[in-house]
């Protein structure tokens, strides 16, 4: 049963007010919502460096009432499979595994850690939050940086590759569950949780996760761009049930009325695109339709 | 077995406020008008999209001024306006 409701949401915290996260942080909006998928007090969580690890505090206090594993930013992946491991050795099988990572710890540095997990089928669910670069550490370029987005490591003719496509990289490692959420769909952000939490194998989620100080939007703005990322095709919200392709949420709407926005309203509220050369919006613009209707080719296919 | 021995737990124990008290960040502070607001459960947009979870799922709606961060997405999502941002002196 999908939730469309607000009602449906449980309203139990597992996040203390006070964190260290930025206001209006994308991330701390998508962790609230996808551990009130999870069950308290039997999840536990694996975190590399990241904002997600200044998240969770500074010793002795933690804002998050889940235990949580800090792991070397490469090892994501392998710290979980030993969690899972544990578990398993300690006859303790109702726990779920969650690993929280970012598009750096997920795209380019935690990826050997990642695809050995996924091909020993680890029994865990992989998060990565993708803010589209190295936040934490001051805006640096990651292979998840959109082309055109001026980062603190791209600052002159900004970023000149297109983003990596992660999903077909794990999409390779046969998983039976794999995802896109965005927190500005927490409904459909949760129901994808909810439901990886009950699929046996690797599961694997990613979260497009807009961060206010590094693409250079105003704290307000956070859900309006998230929004505006699925709008545009620059996000597709999907999911992938052993191999069946379906479109979700907004993705599904705009299947069916049609894409209203485009590439050029998306990137107006954030100063990392004001260096982006007309060259480069339309090469943006032709890959994101090129995403799209392989998305849209391949969701009437498999739901015929 | 030595006293030296005695194993050490590096074990955080959670607790509100790690990072103090996160309201001094604010430089706008939500108001709310509880005319304006729908007060029905099926809304609390405010509560769904808080980041930090500060807004109470009850009404009258509260909101928590020692830690909300003053993000101002409360005051932008709410359908009905009811949620204004009012400079702080």
């Amino acid at each position: 049963m999908a939730t469309t409701s607000v009602k449906q949401l449980p309203k139990t915290e597992m996040i203390l007010p006070g964190t260290r996260s930025c206001a209006g942080c994308g991330l701390m909006l998508t962790y609230r919502h996808a551990l009130k998928a999870l069950d308290e007090g039997k999840t536990i969580v694996a975190v590399p460096a990241s904002c997600m690890t200044v998240l969770h505090g500074v010793y002795p206090i933690t804002p998050v009432k889940v235990v949580c594993i800090n792991n070397p930013f490469a090892a994501t992946g392998a710290a979980a499979s030993g969690i899972v491991a544990g578990l398993k050795a300690t006859g303790k099988s109702d726990y779920t595994v969650v690993a929280f990572a970012g598009d750096g710890g997920t795209y380019d540095i935690g990826i050997q850690a990642l695809s050995g997990a996924l091909e020993r089928g680890v029994n865990f669910i992989y998060i990565c939050y993708d803010n589209e670069g190295y936040m934490n550490t001051g805006t640096q370029r990651s292979s998840a940086s959109p082309m055109g987005a001026v980062t603190s490591t791209t600052p002159i003719l900004a970023k000149l590759q297109h983003k990596k496509d992660m999903i077909r990289i794990v999409e390779a490692h046969d998983l039976p569950y794999i995802a896109t959420g965005s927190p500005a769909f927490p409904f459909d952000l949760f129901d994808k949780v909810k439901y990886a939490k009950d699929v046996l194998g690797s599961r694997y989620i990613e979260v497009h996760a807009p961060c206010p100080p590094g693409w250079g939007f105003p704290n307000k703005d956070l859900v309006k761009i998230g929004k505006l990322a699925v709008e545009s095709g620059i996000h597709v919200l999907f999911e992938i049930r052993e191999g069946r392709f379906s479109l979700t949420s907004q993705s599904l709407v705009m299947a069916k009325k049609g894409r209203k926005k485009n590439v050029s309203d998306y990137i107006k509220g954030q100063t990392r695109f004001k260096r982006i050369s007309g060259d480069h919006l339309a090469q943006l613009q032709e890959f994101t339709d090129r995403k799209w209707n392989e998305s849209l080719e391949r969701h009437f296919r498999d739901n015929p | 077995m030595s006293e030296n021995s005695t194993p050490i737990r590096t074990v955080s124990t959670p607790a509100e406020g790690e990072a103090g008290k996160t309201g001094d960040w604010r430089s706008q502070t939500p108001k709310i008008d509880h005319e304006k607001c729908s007060q029905k459960d099926s809304c609390l947009l405010c509560w769904l999209y808080c980041p930090d979870g500060v807004i109470s799922s009850t009404f009258p709606l509260e909101i928590n001024l020692t830690y909300c961060k003053g993000c101002g997405i409360c005051a932008e999502e709410c359908p009905r306006k009811a949620i204004e941002m009012v400079d702080d002196k």
